[in-house]
């Protein structure tokens, strides 16, 4: 027999385990008292609330997304309403264009380019304010960053600096070419986490979580 | 380098985690090494086995060549300097790539001091065999640490070693009474307040990959489960019999390491592995892990 409960509304965000910063994002959702795991096999998929496709390297994410099938998977969830963010190659991954490359997931209607500001000499902080996300300025850290230089006219653009988009949202996906989940700041994961249907911890509304640090990923990340 | 750059320096590893750094010595290779899923490539001339067969003063790569590779490719370019050749490092922070390994694949330019990586904005990645090794580098600069291995070797059971070291060492500190952690630094050359660290974190605070004989997927796998953060791979890749598909299999292996009917399917049907070495019948002057300290 099988149980059907009227209340039973997927309340798990996933993260994309194959590569890159999953320990930070997982870190962060932790903080903001929202249920998460890892995911990296089709059935981990079933029932996610959302899913967070992190920054790593956006050829070596769409290359194993294809080979175990699992870009279909995601699609398929999408479909029934699963929400995505993506980070820096999870916004890579994301885009109806990549300049010069196949788009892999083609969720959104923007056009970036890979790596648009040059080499790791040229990552840089900054911060910025988003009112749709927070009334606080929010940190910005930008790691070999792509650039959304485009977006169609269904796509909402957050925030804008100088000649390219640095965050957008449709009503499914979430792009920001910088890394929330390198910095002290909740205030995206919670805007993702309300995005996605669910009800952060009431003291998350601080932007800035006042005990992290620069190492709190490797809570996540312990030696074998 | 201030505290900021330094970070960002960090995060850049971070972000390599779960990955596959792979050494390239031309464009061709790169190509291969990045469609195969690799999240970084090391740029150098002739791959540690060749190095190792060579003999004589190995030292940095042509920059030119260097060039090459960084425009034929999106992913982050690493390249090497000599130990303690400071000068090297400035030509490769000069020529902007994303990365220096400060290696004890060349041979060594200074055998008193390694670079001060403090001085430099690009961030450094140094070899370690165990934990005070690791944070004399990190208290140096380093921004990621990797096994040392034997590498050109194509056999594992170093960087197994040093990997496993690492790892007791920090077991140990992390259960250690307060009182013993002096004690603990001393004897193993580590600066007091990243023994604290260390034991605060229960492992490193920077990005550990495995590094040095790593030459099939079950290597890179085996490398993973004993807790390291990402593999490189060096000779394993460019001296096998076909290289593309065995640099995809580690790929794989890498990203499923604890899935064991994925290591499987990546290991089928590679041809043959770089030739191996046996660690004891290489003679003691040409153990590369010796240097450095």
């Amino acid at each position: 027999m099988t149980l059907h409960l009227v209340s039973d509304k997927p309340s798990v965000i996933g993260v994309l385990d194959l590569q890159g910063g999953v320990h930070e994002h997982l870190e962060h959702l932790e903080q903001l008292g929202v249920s998460y795991k890892r995911v990296k096999h089709p059935s981990d998929f079933a029932d996610l609330a959302g899913l967070i496709i992190p920054g790593g390297e956006s050829s070596c994410l769409s290359r194993l997304l294809n080979i175990f099938e699992i870009k279909n998977v995601i699609l398929e969830a999408h479909r029934k309403g699963m929400k995505i963010w993506g980070t820096c190659a999870g916004a890579i991954l994301l885009a109806r264009e990549v300049v010069g490359e196949t788009p892999c997931l083609d969720l959104i209607d923007i056009k970036i380019e890979r790596n648009g500001f040059g080499s790791q000499l040229d990552s840089f902080v900054s911060e910025a304010l988003i009112p749709a996300v927070s009334a606080q300025p929010v940190p910005l850290t930008f790691i070999r960053a792509p650039k959304i230089t485009d977006a169609g006219r269904e796509v909402n653009i957050l925030l804008r600096i100088d000649d390219y988009i640095a965050a957008a949202e449709s009503e499914n996906i979430l792009v920001t070419v910088f890394h929330p989940e390198l910095t002290g700041c909740l205030a995206l994961h919670r805007y993702f986490a309300i995005k996605c249907g669910l009800k952060p911890a009431a003291n998350s509304h601080n932007c800035i979580d006042p005990l992290w640090k620069s190492s709190s990923w490797t809570k996540h990340a312990g030696i074998a | 380098m201030d505290a900021k750059r330094y970070e960002l320096n960090v995060q850049l590893a971070q972000m390599l985690k779960g990955g596959v750094i792979m050494d390239v010595t031309n464009v061709e290779q790169a190509t291969i090494a990045e469609e195969a899923g690799a999240v970084a490539v090391m740029a150098l001339e002739r791959v540690p086995a060749d190095i190792r067969k060579d003999g004589g003063v190995a030292r940095m790569s042509d920059p030119a060549m260097i060039a090459a590779i960084k425009k034929s490719v999106t992913i982050p370019v690493m390249a090497k300097a000599r130990i303690g050749h400071f000068v090297e490092a400035q030509i490769l922070e000069a020529l902007r790539i994303d990365y220096i390994d400060e290696s004890e694949v060349l041979t060594p330019a200074d055998e008193e001091c390694h670079i001060d990586k403090t001085k430099f904005s690009i961030p450094f990645v140094c070899g370690a065999r165990n934990l005070g090794e690791a944070l004399r580098r990190i208290a140096e600069g380093a921004a990621m640490i990797r096994t040392k291995g034997e590498a050109g070797t194509g056999n594992v059971v170093e960087a197994v070693r040093h990997m496993r070291t690492m790892n007791r060492e920090i077991r140990q500190l992390a259960q250690m009474p307060i009182e013993e952690v002096t004690g603990f630094a001393k004897n193993n050359g580590i600066p007091y307040e990243l023994a604290l660290k260390i034991k605060e974190l229960g492992r490193l605070p920077v990005v550990n990959f495995a590094a040095g004989g790593i030459a099939t997927p079950a290597d890179a796998a085996l490398m993973m489960q004993l807790g390291c953060d990402g593999v490189f791979v060096g000779s394993g890749i460019f001296k096998a019999a076909d290289p593309a598909p065995r640099a995809r299999a580690i790929v794989k292996a890498t990203a499923y390491f604890n899935d064991p009917q994925k290591v499987l399917e990546a290991s089928m049907g590679l041809g043959e592995a770089m030739p191996g070495l046996e660690i004891s019948q290489i003679p003691p002057d040409q153990i590369l892990a010796k240097r450095g300290w």
